[in-house]
C-alpha cells in the first residue's frame, strides 16, 4: 500500500484521469452524433431496434460465461416478466432460483 | 402522433431512484467487491474512491484493475485506458439511443448529466418513454441513486475485505443479468423485434465465441439495430 490512506500516485491519478475521459467521451459521444445526424425514418428505426439489440448482445455472452444455472434464472426472469409485469418480483425471483441451483450444484 | 414535452420534476427523479431500487443489492455486492479487489492490490483509499466513483463503469473498472501493477509504468496506464475504452463502447449506443428521448433537452443540462448513464438508468428510461413517461427526471434520478450507492458501497468493500465471499452462491452474480432480462418482455412488439434480436443475438454469440470480451456487447448492437432499420413494414 502507498503511505497512507489519502495519498495518491500521480501515475495513478494520470490513468484515472484518461478512463475518466474517454468513459464521458463514450458516455456523451453517441447522443453527440445523433444530434448532428439527420433523423430519417431509417435511422429512428435504427435507433429503437438499438436498446433490445443492446440487451440480447449483453445478456447472450453472460449465459454463454455463466451455463445452465445462469441461462434457465433468465428464463425464470422472463417468465415471471411475462406473467406478473413486475421487474422486482422477477428479479427476486430469479435471484432466489440462482442461489438454489447452485445450493444444489447445477 | 401525439407530441407530449419533456420536462424533469423532482417526482420524476424520485420515480427513477425507486425503479432503480430493486437492483441495489447486485451494485452494492459490486461494489463492496471491488472495494476489496482495490484494497488487496494495493490502493490508497482516496485512489479507490477517485477511481470509483469518477469513472463509474463497474465492469471497465474490474478489467483495468486486472491490468494494473505497482510502480505504474506508462505503458500500463495506456492500457488501463485502452481496456477502460473497449468495455464501455456500448455507451456510445446507449447514449445514441437516448437522442429521442433527450434531444429536447437543453444541452446544459443533458451533458452534466451524461456523465451519469449507465445500463440500469438507461434501460429504465427507455421503458419508461415507451410507456409514455416525458419526465426525465427518471433517467437522472435513477443515475443519482445508482451512483450514491456504487460510492458508498466500495467503502466497506475496502476496509472490511470480503464480507460477500461469493456473490455467486447468493445468487447475488444475476441480479443485473435478470433485470435486463425482465426489461427486454416489455420491449417486444412483434416481427422488427424479434428479427433485429435474432440478427442481434448471433452475432453476439459468433462474437464471443472468437474474441471473448465485451466486443460482442458492441457488434451484436450494431448488427441489430441495421437489422432493425432495414426491415420495411
Amino acid at each position: 500500500m502507498t503511505e497512507g490512506l489519502f495519498s495518491a500516485d500521480m501515475m495513478f491519478v494520470t490513468a484515472v484521469l484518461g478512463m475518466v475521459a474517454v468513459t464521458y467521451s463514450l458516455r456523451a459521444g453517441g447522443y453527440w452524433v445523433m444530434g448532428r445526424l439527420p433523423i430519417t425514418p431509417r435511422v429512428r428505426r435504427g435507433l429503437e431496434s438499438l436498446p433490445g439489440a443492446i440487451i440480447v448482445s449483453t445478456i447472450l455472452p453472460i449465459v454463454l460465461k455463466g451455463g445452465l444455472a445462469v441461462a434457465l434464472c433468465l428464463v425464470v426472469a422472463v417468465a415471471a416478466q411475462i406473467k406478473l409485469r413486475k421487474e422486482y418480483v422477477a428479479v427476486f425471483c430469479a435471484v432466489g432460483a440462482a442461489a438454489a441451483f447452485r445450493a444444489a450444484g447445477l | 402522433m401525439l407530441k407530449k414535452n419533456v420536462t424533469i420534476s423532482l417526482d420524476g427523479c424520485v420515480r427513477g431512484a425507486t425503479l432503480c431500487f430493486p437492483a441495489s443489492p447486485g451494485i452494492i455486492a459490486l461494489g463492496l467487491v471491488f472495494g476489496t479487489v482495490a484494497a488487496q492490490k494495493g490502493l490508497s483509499f482516496l485512489e479507490t474512491i477517485m477511481i470509483n466513483s469518477l469513472v463509474f463503469a463497474g465492469a471497465s473498472q474490474f478489467v483495468a484493475m486486472e491490468v494494473y501493477g505497482s510502480p505504474l509504468t506508462w505503458g500500463l496506464v495506456v492500457a488501463m485506458i485502452g481496456v477502460t475504452a473497449a468495455v464501455n463502447m456500448r455507451m456510445l449506443l446507449i447514449g445514441a439511443s437516448l437522442r429521442p428521448w433527450l434531444g429536447q433537452v437543453p444541452a446544459w443540462q443533458t451533458y452534466p448529466a451524461l456523465f451519469f448513464l449507465t445500463d440500469l438508468n438507461w434501460l429504465l428510461a427507455i421503458s419508461e418513454y415507451d410507456k409514455g413517461t416525458r419526465d426525465w427526471g427518471v433517467y437522472l434520478g435513477g443515475g443519482l441513486f445508482c451512483w450514491s450507492i456504487w460510492s458508498l458501497s466500495v467503502v466497506p468493500g475496502y476496509f472490511a475485505g470480503s464480507l460477500i465471499s461469493d456473490p455467486k452462491a447468493f445468487g447475488l452474480d444475476v441480479v443485473l443479468p435478470a433485470f435486463f432480462a425482465a426489461l427486454l418482455v416489455p420491449l417486444w412488439k412483434g416481427k422488427r423485434q424479434t428479427y433485429s434480436w435474432a440478427v442481434a443475438g448471433g452475432v453476439a454469440c459468433l462474437t464471443w465465441y472468437l474474441f471473448g470480451g465485451y466486443w460482442s456487447i458492441f457488434t451484436g448492437a450494431i448488427a441489430g439495430a441495421f437489422a432493425g432499420a432495414y426491415l420495411d413494414d
